[in-house]
């Protein structure tokens, strides 16, 4: 380990290693840097993604792929189910294994990795980020770059010390529990997901196949849903009334930031990427896809940056991210404003009174809900938001 | 009774030990950046926070709890 480098990314998610990955490809010197002890454990994640979102960054292969993804069920509050045929879909991810598949590209591109590494404090001299300071082995040390990429995930620290606002507003943060639960008599291709204000209000419930029966469970709900009850309360509820018996074999839980992208992540000598700089979908709270794009974008403005010796290019990532993505999201975002708040009574009988709504009063969560019910062919569309 | 001062008073606000999952939402939402979290290891950083409890709703597991009381300081007995 030197104790420079061009760039110093924080954290090993998808985000961080594709972020690495990208600039060490281009030739300029990366280090990356986890808290954990292993990358890509521990996972918190429901591990669905689209095949088109895999593909992008890396061949998909049978040693991380759980499901193949050719179906969704969409379940109303009562019970009513909405299939939808995709084709191929996406795909279930083997989580653990994918995140460390995708650190080994970055370590292949020239990435330098190091695990148990928490980092504490940035360095930051003249107003630009210079370093990270970090704890190792039970020692304090510091290690200096050009440009620090803040891919730390939900928690998003780093870009705070940089003086960049990160904390998410507690109704955006969906709060989940996730297991992995065998015999789960589930069609293997098709991912679920449940609606209503027993199951999941303000967001939806999800069992995803995982191969041999068993499934990826969960939900996540938001801080306003929390201060009454908890997501794991949601999720033993539901467990009793569906599956009482079915043997846990990994409980965690997780957060996932369902707003839209930070007004700023970029700064003098940082970027953040992924959950750090707030890119999941919001609608569908996938934001392994979008985090990795993220990271493309930002590893290789970085090495531009790095390479033309002009560090304020690496400003130019909000507005390269906004195009690729970030707008798109704010309309995700207006569905999910939309959607989210339906109760049950109607979300069951849209169906019925939707067309007696004038036409200027139709959102597009509105929309959404009407095509989820009586148009399947809409929904089509509006459902692949779910694995984008 | 010794406690442990928040920014705007007693600390009220105790993260339950060994009930922790370390996932971060708390971390997230905390408007003042006053929670801590390491590998397997949580703290509050008592002078920066404001007990304004968003960490409590965005807890998945609840185990962040209110302690209107406020938290005694722990008295090391080591020598
Ligand atoms: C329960 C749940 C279900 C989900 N389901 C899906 C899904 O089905 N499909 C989907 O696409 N997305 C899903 N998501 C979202 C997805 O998991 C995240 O968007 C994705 O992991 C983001 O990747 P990332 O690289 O930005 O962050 P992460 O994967 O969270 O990686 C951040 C890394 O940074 C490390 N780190 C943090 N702080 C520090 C520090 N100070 N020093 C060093 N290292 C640090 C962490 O240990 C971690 O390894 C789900 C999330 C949750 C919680
Ligand atoms: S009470 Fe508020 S300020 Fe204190 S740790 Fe929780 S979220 Fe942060
Ligand atoms: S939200 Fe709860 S489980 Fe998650 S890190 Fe904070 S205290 Fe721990």
């Amino acid at each position: 380990m030197k104790n420079d480098y061009d760039i110093i990314v924080v954290g090993a998610g998808p985000a961080g290693s594709i972020a690495a990955r990208s600039a060490a490809e281009k030739g300029v010197s990366v280090l990356m840097l986890e808290k954990d002890r292993d990358v890509g454990y521990p996972v918190r994640c429901g591990e669905a993604i689209s095949k088109a979102g895999v593909e992008e960054f890396i061949q998909p292969n049978e040693k991380w792929i759980c499901a193949k993804i050719s179906q969704f069920c969409f379940v109303a509050p009562d019970k009513s189910e909405v299939w939808i045929e995709f084709g191929d879909a996406g795909f279930v991810l083997e989580r653990k294994i994918f995140d460390y598949e995708l650190a080994q590209t970055a370590a292949a591109a020239g990435t330098e990795i190091i695990t148990r590494c928490y980092v504490y404090d940035l360095i930051i001299e003249n107003g630009k980020v210079c370093g990270v300071k970090y704890e190792s082995q039970g020692e304090k040390k510091e290690v200096r770059s050009k440009i620090v990429i803040a891919a730390d995930g939900v928690e998003s620290r780093v870009g705070r010390w940089a003086g960049l606002k990160t904390e998410i507003d507690f109704r955006e943060m969906e709060s989940a529990v996730q297991i992995t639960a065998a015999n789960i008599p589930i069609n293997q291709n098709a991912l679920y997901f449940y609606f209503g204000q027993n199951v999941a209000p303000n967001g939806y419930f999800w069992i995803f196949p995982k191969g041999n029966n068993s499934a990826n469970i969960g939900l996540g709900v938001s801080g306003i849903v929390g201060k009454k009850k908890s997501a794991l309360s949601f999720l033993n509820d539901f467990m009793n009334e569906h599956y009482p018996n079915a043997p846990i074999l990994t409980q965690i839980a997780g957060g996932v930031p369902c707003s839209l992208t930070l007004e700023k992540i970029s700064a003098p000598g940082i970027m953040l990427v992924g959950d750090a700089a707030r890119q999941v979908n919001p609608l569908s709270g996938g934001g392994i896809a979008s985090g990795m794009i993220g990271g493309s974008i930002a590893g290789k403005i970085a090495a531009e940056a790095i390479l033309k010796n002009n560090l304020d290019h690496i400003l130019s990532y909000d507005r390269a991210w906004n195009d690729r993505l970030g707008k798109r999201h704010e309309i995700f975002n207006r569905i999910k404003n939309g959607i989210y708040n339906f109760s049950d009574d109607t979300f069951n009988s849209l169906a019925k009174t939707f067309i007696k709504v004038p036409l200027e009063k139709r959102t597009l969560g509105r929309l959404f809900t009407q095509a989820l019910i009586n148009k399947p062919s809409l929904l089509v569309e509006v459902a692949k938001v779910f694995v984008i | 009774m010794n406690y442990r001062m928040a920014k705007t008073g007693k600390l009220m606000i105790e993260i339950l030990p060994n009930k922790c999952d370390f996932c971060g939402c708390c971390v997230g939402v905390c408007p003042e950046d006053a929670i801590e979290l390491k590998e397997a290891e949580i703290s509050i950083i008592d002078e920066r926070c404001t007990n304004c409890s968003k960490c409590i709703w965005s807890c998945p597991i609840e185990v962040i709890k209110f302690n209107k009381n406020g938290l005694p300081k722990v008295v090391s007995y080591e020598k």
